[in-house]
């Protein structure tokens, strides 16, 4: 597959989104995405229901057509109730990439740039990583309290490392390359030779950490809220549906069915554009160093 | 030695081999013809590109699957009860047989040829044990004696080292050992001195010379190097983009070449007295077409002093231009 | 080789050193007071006092650390608020339950990740290769403890297979709770094979390249020795640190899933622990597995001593 590399940053990021969707995997994942994005935006606009109404005489009524995902034991519609969890979920998903980017990828640039700092925070990464996921962030949300907010911190310090990791490592790599070398004698400050060389060559590896640890963030704050200890169950995430829905197994599956359906559909996205994301930029990444 | 006087061992008649890819079709092999003899040494000598790797691998039956095919051409072989295979259409089963047994292959690169996780003794063991059965004793005992034959220093305690242990050299030795272990009649040696340096090549080459003349085995020499050629060759096939061009025995070819491509590389080699005469080198102009798209007719027809209209209408045949010497051109011998 | 085992003692011991300090920190990270959290909004100022002095929360931090490194030298964890057991001992009665169900994960992860890996390399770009990979990926989109209520329904409710749920009770001999691990097993299992495959994966593709593996074609061997004998061998070697990896994953997998299947194991002990804000065993768990990975690792690397020739001499 012969593409011609024109010049100019825009120009190659088309060509990265082209040779993205032309794999048919990752175009299809891109529109479910969107799909549950967009759903999860407009929700409060496009859901059929609301969410909170409570109605005992629709209790646990089965999938139909004037309630297309069955409605729950308080008899709130679930379909309106997954895709108002999908704001909370994508949400937190969202914020745990942003918080766990910055705390990485100032923890990896200090390690990559000062030597003295590396040693402490190489240790420090590893001892965080040590840790399972799960459990350090129960540990963290106990510690803080059971809120959102709250989980989106405790996640967020728990991704932190693995983009440090990976931030530390391209640092160490661009950091022996001869334009930066070139820059420094020159006598471009550090700061500014981190900032717009260093930071632009980690585009490509951040955004792909990025998308997984999306995927990753979503499945443990299902966990978490499943098992009671992340947000306060009456708020409706997709894990505290699930664990909603644990007692009707068997008597109203879709209550519990349908959150899991979505949850799957969103981190497998997620990963199948991540995985593309890496293919496409890793070899293009090469070239462009 | 005559033509009709040699005890032909292995035949390539025509042999195609293509690589079918996403940008098209690689012609690496695009109609190769020569005999080996049986305790004859015959050089392919080619630039890289020229399809000589292609055409051993080719013959062993190590094309990368799916891409790589033998489209046309035969290749016969006779084996040590007298039977004759076309290995280019024979079955899987028979290839297995034959490879490692009676037609062995040494490669270029002696650091990564090896298991890093067995022993030099084992893997030669395992040979023997594949198509000779036996005990492992006696399989570890036949290493140990191959060892020894090329010439490896304390054989008996190296038979128990891992390849790591041992240089550049002695690997490649390794290597001819394991070839060797179930005694075939033909070696397949793919620039096995390329990646060596200058004495070590020596040592090699002596050391195959030697085993050659106990064994009477047949070595089929690929090689870009002229200088190693001269060395150890009996009789030379020259290769040009997929096919051969002039097919002479060593001397011969040195001394009166006949296709402009042969006569181009060797006035590329600095002698004394061109030094002497001050003159500068003739390189050949132009450059190896690509494998994806080869021009019509005589391939180096483009880049050849004497080429005219009717070289490019038609694929010269490889014929005579004199006893036991072959060339691919129509200006050099009667079509 | 003994510089290098030396130097990994004394990484270790940094990084135990940084994990304990790290525990201390997550819990004193509670904003407001830890013992009135702890007690609940119902305890009185009296219990709650009495809580703090027990803990030695009314100490400057600086001392609270000093004791909680000093307490930990000795081995001693603390005790448990609310189960009047010191943390250590809950911790090892809660152990067998989670030591086998990661040890039966881990082996059904692998069973199901190296015949998967191994052939979609050997068959790479075909239409197998393609439906593992996205298999695979599938598999690690599912949430762990959704799957294990899904097919708890399906085999231990309706299809009466296996037991619902426990651990079958104090007197169960070896064969039942292990009855009793096999669905939770398969679920964790099966959520955490896709990192092992793909890695198995990448790295048969890139064995399958090496010029050793065309000398073992070369001698005439039977393809499945080559694949076999000569690169899968060489290929699992790096494997072992994903399997190092994946027990990290197990682990983490195991804490929702003992709650799914009502399993009394470390996991589920956490999580109580969490509800009930028992912080003295929060931090005995959190330490005890750290330091257990960290072993791991080290163990691994080991291995690769005894494994890798190339390592050895």
């Amino acid at each position: 597959m012969a593409i011609a590399i024109t010049s100019g940053p825009g120009a190659e990021r088309w060509q990265v989104l082209r040779l993205l969707v032309a794999r048919k995997t990752v175009l299809a994942s891109l529109i479910v995405l969107a799909v549950l994005v967009a759903a999860a935006a407009l929700a409060p606009w496009i859901s059929p229901f609301d969410p909170y109404k409570l109605s005992i005489m629709s209790r646990l009524q089965a999938p139909s057509t004037a309630h297309w995902f069955g409605t729950d034991d308080f008899g709130r519609d679930v379909f309106s109730r997954v895709i108002h969890g999908g704001r909370l979920s994508l949400l937190v998903g969202f914020l745990v990439v942003l918080l766990s980017g910055m705390l990485g990828i100032a923890l990896g640039l200090v390690a990559g740039f000062f030597r003295g700092a590396d040693k402490v925070v190489s240790r420090l990464i590893d001892a965080m990583m040590a840790f399972p996921d799960i459990l350090l962030a129960i540990a963290l949300v106990a510690a803080l309290g059971p809120s959102l907010l709250n989980v989106v911190i405790a996640l967020g310090i728990v991704y932190a490392p693995r983009l440090a990791r990976v931030v530390r490592a391209s640092t160490l790599v661009i950091r022996e390359l001869p334009f930066v070398e070139a820059a420094r004698a020159l006598g471009v400050p550090t700061r500014r030779i981190v900032t717009v060389h260093v930071l632009r060559n980690l585009v490509s590896p951040i955004l792909v950490q990025g998308t997984f640890i999306f995927a990753y963030a979503i499945l443990a704050e299902a966990g978490l809220s499943f098992l009671g200890v992340g947000v306060s169950p009456d708020i409706p995430t997709w894990g505290t549906m699930i664990n909603a829905g644990q007692q009707y197994m068997g008597s109203a599956d879709w209550i519990m069915v349908f959150p899991g359906i979505a949850i799957v559909l969103s981190v497998l996205s997620l990963q199948l554009v991540g995985d593309g994301l890496r293919d496409v930029l890793d070899p293009r990444l090469r070239k462009e160093l | 030695m005559g033509a009709s006087q040699r005890d032909i061992i292995l035949a390539v008649d025509g042999l195609k081999t293509w690589f079918h890819s996403r940008d098209g079709v690689a012609r690496s092999v695009d109609g190769v013809t020569f005999d080996l003899a049986r305790g004859e040494t015959l050089a392919i000598v080619g630039e890289s590109g020229s399809g000589k790797s292609v055409t051993s691998l080719s013959i062993m039956g190590l094309l990368p699957k799916p891409a790589g095919r033998i489209e046309a051409g035969s290749i016969h072989f006779r084996d040590r009860r007298g039977a004759t295979h076309d290995l280019a259409r024979a079955p899987a089963a028979t290839l297995r047989r034959i490879r490692g047994a009676e037609i062995a292959m040494i490669f270029q690169e002696p650091m990564t040829s090896l298991n890093p996780l067995y022993t030099v003794g084992d893997q030669i063991a395992e040979a023997v044990l594949q198509h000779e059965g036996g005990s492992r004793a006696a399989a570890l005992q036949r290493a140990r004696d191959m060892l020894e034959r090329v010439e490896i220093p304390a054989a008996a305690r190296r038979v128990h080292a891992y390849p790591h242990q041992m240089s550049g050299g002695m690997r490649q030795r390794v290597m001819i050992a394991l070839a060797l272990a179930c005694n075939p009649s033909v070696l397949i040696a793919d620039e096995p001195t390329t990646a060596l340096d200058v004495t070590v090549q020596a040592q090699i080459l002596d050391l195959l010379r030697r085993l050659q003349a106990e064994s009477g085995m047949s070595i089929l020499f690929v090689t870009h190097n002229l200088g190693v050629v001269a060395e150890i060759a009996h009789r030379v096939a020259v290769m040009y983009a997929g096919r051969v061009v002039e097919d002479a025995g060593v001397h011969e070819l040195f001394e009166r070449p006949t296709h402009p491509y042969t006569r181009g590389l060797l006035s590329c080699i600095p002698t004394a007295a061109l030094l002497a005469s001050r003159q500068r080198l003739q390189p050949i102009p132009g450059n190896v077409p690509s494998v994806l798209d080869l021009p019509p007719g005589c391939t180096f027809a483009p880049r050849c002093a004497l080429a005219e209209p009717a070289c490019t209408r038609a694929v010269p045949e490889l014929a005579a231009v004199r006893d036991a010497h072959l060339a691919r051109c129509i200006k050099v011998t009667p079509q | 080789m003994l510089r290098y085992l030396l130097n990994r003692l004394v990484g270790l011991v940094a990084v135990m050193f940084l994990v304990a300090t790290i525990v201390f920190v997550i819990l004193r990270l509670t904003p407001g007071d830890p013992a009135a959290v702890m007690l609940g909004p119902q305890a009185s100022q009296q219990d709650i006092d009495t809580l703090r002095a027990r803990l030695g929360l009314d100490q400057p931090l600086p001392m609270q650390y000093a004791a909680w490194m000093g307490q930990l030298a000795r081995g001693n964890l603390g005790q448990s608020i609310f189960l009047d057991q010191p943390v250590l001992a809950a911790l090892a009665d809660r152990a067998e339950p989670t030591f086998w169900l990661t040890l039966m994960s881990l082996a059904i992860a692998s069973a199901i990740a190296l015949p998967v890996g191994i052939l979609s390399a050997v068959r790479r770009g075909t239409a197998l290769d393609q439906s593992v990979v996205t298999f695979s990926m599938f598999t690690s989109s599912v949430p762990s403890f959704w799957l294990g209520l899904l097919l708890m329904q399906i085999f231990s409710v309706k299809l009466g297979w296996l037991p619902v749920a426990g651990y079958g009770g104090p007197d169960a001999g070896i064969a039942t709770r292990l009855s009793h691990l096999v669905l939770p097993a398969i679920v964790l299992g099966l959520v955490n094979s896709a990192l092992i495959t793909r890695f198995i994966r990448a790295s048969m593709l890139d064995v399958l390249r090496d010029d050793y593996v065309r000398t073992a074609r070369a001698k005439g061997l039977p393809e499945r020795k080559v694949i076999l004998k000569h690169a899968a061998r060489n290929a699992l070697i790096p494997i072992l640190t994903v399997l190092g990896l994946t027990t990290a994953l197990l682990v983490s997998g195991a804490v929702v899933t003992e709650t799914v299947f009502g399993l009394p194991g470390v996991g589920s002990l956490v999580v109580s622990a969490v509800l009930r804000r028992d912080y003295p065993v929060i931090q005995g768990a959190l330490l005890v597995i750290a330091a257990i990975y960290v072993l791991i690792n080290l163990f691994i690397d080991l291995l690769y001593l005894l494994v890798d020739p190339r390592v050895r001499y």
